[in-house]
């Protein structure tokens, strides 16, 4: 090949894609041959991570530049791609279409958070980071407001909203490579640890970035491959996400039919842990305008705090880039949530609808539980039925289903080759491990180039830096994997708390930053740590038996952290002195594209 | 006035028209949902629950890109934009 890297990679990524189909067709002509259901898992999840390793591999780096952000040159559509793998964490892909299926409408506040996010991004802050020129995120903090106590409190923020989300992301490596792979939970964490220091450990940033886009190569593909067949397949739709209308309203007429009859407690009792029927209406309006609102508005604002999000556009060419480049990340993330709800519809109606080959319900529960997917997706603790009123029929609310079958077993229920199965473990084990590894660099960045270099030891060579870098990264891997195998909470739970938490320390300090010229060191410094504090108390208040207010629960307390932030914030630069002359010249350079960087090469 | 602050006042102007669309379909629509959901929406679907599956997301999508050309213009009308071999 000819020219350099970075001109040659729609080539280098084209073929890769191809050679991506052209495995997927091999394990399917090798399953029609006979290969077994476990080796295809097994082959799947062991090829795409060993080219991740190798990706990894191939960028390994010794330059700060090229560790720290990618040596600022990746292409706005390729970090946009990037960036999407990067956001669209296990739980995106794993569990999103079944909070969906179960919960409707109000859970699908989600999906319009996690997507409007992006115009804040784009808008107050993305452009303006890039033109700064800095490493990390509270690179920005730390020399925009001066001073280490600043620079140290953005630390803090970072690292508790990022820790409490990467537990979460190893959590979902270790279940899919348990599954995958036939090993205990407990290992395959570990397993997926490595497999996720592989891909960053050598390269940092850049590293990560050409994984990231391979890793969203597949998991894109494992996401919509199915999505369509089982549409085409059901005769639902060549293309779904244009042609449910009818679907939804069937389910809508089968809801009303069968009815939502509540289970009684002793009943209920009999059923799995995490398993839930349906009991809410799949597309009615089913929560007040503010419990939708006020999640949306979090996840909104939360997107827009979040270190390893923000720190994916310091790694484009141009503030110019930096603009584009958000707007491609948020199509390539549209690609996969709008097909979630898609997927969604389908799944349920191909369960509930009697007059379709695969529905269950109303046929006799014998007959059900002689299926060959119920049999295994039941030892899975997935499924579960039970006839609690005798009547020998499967009644609607006699049906239960984990969260993450809707993604994991509609491919089976709707009779897909079992290749579509090992293709969607490998493609939530990539969402999961382009999750985890943009997370585990942000925070080890944050500590060893704002705690270890800027505060502690400022005269610290690049090899050195980078080799504490590395040995954090390693560190703050294990301490994750650690705790995600206590198996603490929820792999969603987690996610949103993470959000709360950034939003509650870090937006209003980084965007009053950039828009607000008078917003001064004192002023940032009661921003962060008192929106941090007061979110954290909110949490554990509301989580202790305290009633809340203003129907901010538990999994928005970032309104209320983000609130206080802005008004500590507010007060306390209004009654300290106006930030000095040369801070003053630093907001100006930022807000204008053109010329150097603000903190230049550092 | 300097050319900076003319060009950070427009800016910002950019910047309320691209939050005002953005408030519409990030909250506006929802503030009615009960409400819009009884009528059929595009492509057949409840109109709440489309926004909510895929219209507003679409509608940030093609928000950005239009803030984006809309910035490089105000970047370019005073010559603040970067050079391409920046």
């Amino acid at each position: 090949m000819k020219g350099n890297f970075i001109d040659n990679l729609p080539r280098v990524y084209g073929i890769y894609t191809g050679g991506f189909i052209g495995f997927i067709i091999i394990m399917a002509i090798a399953e029609q041959m006979g290969m077994s259901a476990k080796a295809i898992g097994i082959a799947f999840v062991a090829f795409t991570v060993f080219i991740y390793a190798l990706i990894g591999w191939l960028s390994r780096t010794a330059q700060a530049d090229a560790y720290y952000v990618a040596g600022r040159q990746v292409p706005t559509v390729f970090n946009g791609m990037a960036t999407a793998a990067d956001w669209m964490s296990g739980a995106s892909f794993v569990a999103m279409a079944g909070g969906i299926y179960f919960k409707g409408y109000g859970y699908m506040a989600l999906l319009v958070g996690w997507t409007g996010g992006y115009v804040l991004v784009a808008s107050l802050l993305a452009p303006y980071l890039r033109k700064f020129g800095c490493y990390t995120v509270p690179d920005f903090i730390g020399t925009r407001y001066g001073g280490n106590l600043a620079r140290f409190s953005a630390v803090v923020v970072l690292t508790v909203a990022s820790f409490t989300y990467v537990t979460a992301q190893i959590n979902a490596t270790g279940t899919i490579a348990s599954v995958a792979l036939d090993i205990p939970f407990q290992y395959a964490v570990y397993i997926g640890l490595i497999s996720i220091l592989l891909c960053s450990m050598l390269g940092g940033m850049r590293g990560v970035t050409w994984t990231q886009v391979a890793q969203y190569i597949v998991l894109i593909i494992a996401y919509l491959l199915p999505v369509f067949w089982i549409s085409n397949k059901m005769g639902a739709g060549f293309f779904p996400h244009f042609m449910l209308a009818d679907e939804v309203a069937r389910i809508g007429e089968l809801e009303q039919q069968f009815g939502f009859v509540k289970n009684a407690a002793a009943d209920l009792k009999t059923v799995p842990k995490g398993l839930a029927g349906i009991t809410k209406a799949h597309s009615a309006v089913n929560a007040t305008p503010w419990a939708f609102i006020s999640l949306a508005l979090a996840m909104m604002m939360g997107t827009a705090s979040l270190p390893h999000v923000m720190m994916r556009y310091f790694t484009t060419p141009s503030v110019k880039a930096a603009r584009k480049s958000v707007g491609w990340s948020l199509f390539f993330i549209f690609l996969l949530y709008s097909s979630a709800p898609m997927l969604a519809t389908l799944s349920k109606l191909s369960l509930i609808d009697p007059t379709l080959s695969t529905g269950i319900i109303g046929k006799s529960i014998a007959e059900v539980q002689s299926i060959d997917w119920y049999q295994n997706w039941n030892q899975a603790n997935l499924m579960f039925i039970s006839d609690f009123n005798g009547n020998g029929t499967l009644e609607l609310n006699e049906f239960f289903m984990g969260g993450k079958a809707v993604v994991l077993a509609t491919p089976e229920i709707a009779g897909l080759p079992y290749v579509i199965s090992g293709l969607v473990a490998a493609g939530g084990m990539a969402a999961a491990m382009s999750t985890a590894d943009g997370l585990i660099l942000a925070i080890a960045n944050a500590i060893s180039h704002d705690v270890y270099y800027k505060i502690i030891d400022p005269k610290a060579e690049t090899a050195k830096r980078l080799v504490v870098a590395r040995v954090l990264l390693v560190v703050i891997g294990f301490a994750g994997a650690t705790i995600a195998a206590m198996e603490i909470q929820g792999i969603l739970g987690s996610v949103i708390w993470a959000f709360d938490f950034a939003m509650s320390g870090l937006f209003f300090p980084l965007v009053l930053g950039v828009w607000w010229k008078r917003a001064n060191r004192q002023g940032a410094i009661a921003g962060m740590l008192g929106g941090l504090a007061a979110g954290t108390w909110y949490l554990v208040w509301v989580r202790t038996g305290g009633s809340g207010f203003l129907g901010i629960t538990q999994l928005t307390f970032g309104i209320f952290g983000s609130a206080v932030s802005l008004v500590a914030m507010v007060l306390v630069s209004l009654m300290t002195q106006e930030p000095d002359k040369a801070t003053q010249k630093m907001v100006d350079d930022v807000r204008v594209p053109s010329g150097r960087t603000v903190i230049g090469k550092q | 006035m300097s050319n900076q602050q003319k060009h950070w006042e427009k800016t910002r102007g950019l910047l309320f028209m691209t939050l005002a669309i953005w408030f519409v379909f990030s909250i506006g629509i929802f503030l009615f949902g009960a409400e819009m959901n009884k009528v059929t929406g595009p492509f057949g679907y409840p109109w709440t629950y489309w926004f909510t599956c895929q219209g507003s997301l679409g509608a940030f999508v093609i928000l950005i890109f239009w803030f984006a050309n809309r910035q490089e213009k105000i970047d370019e009308e005073f010559g603040f934009s970067e050079r391409e071999d920046d």
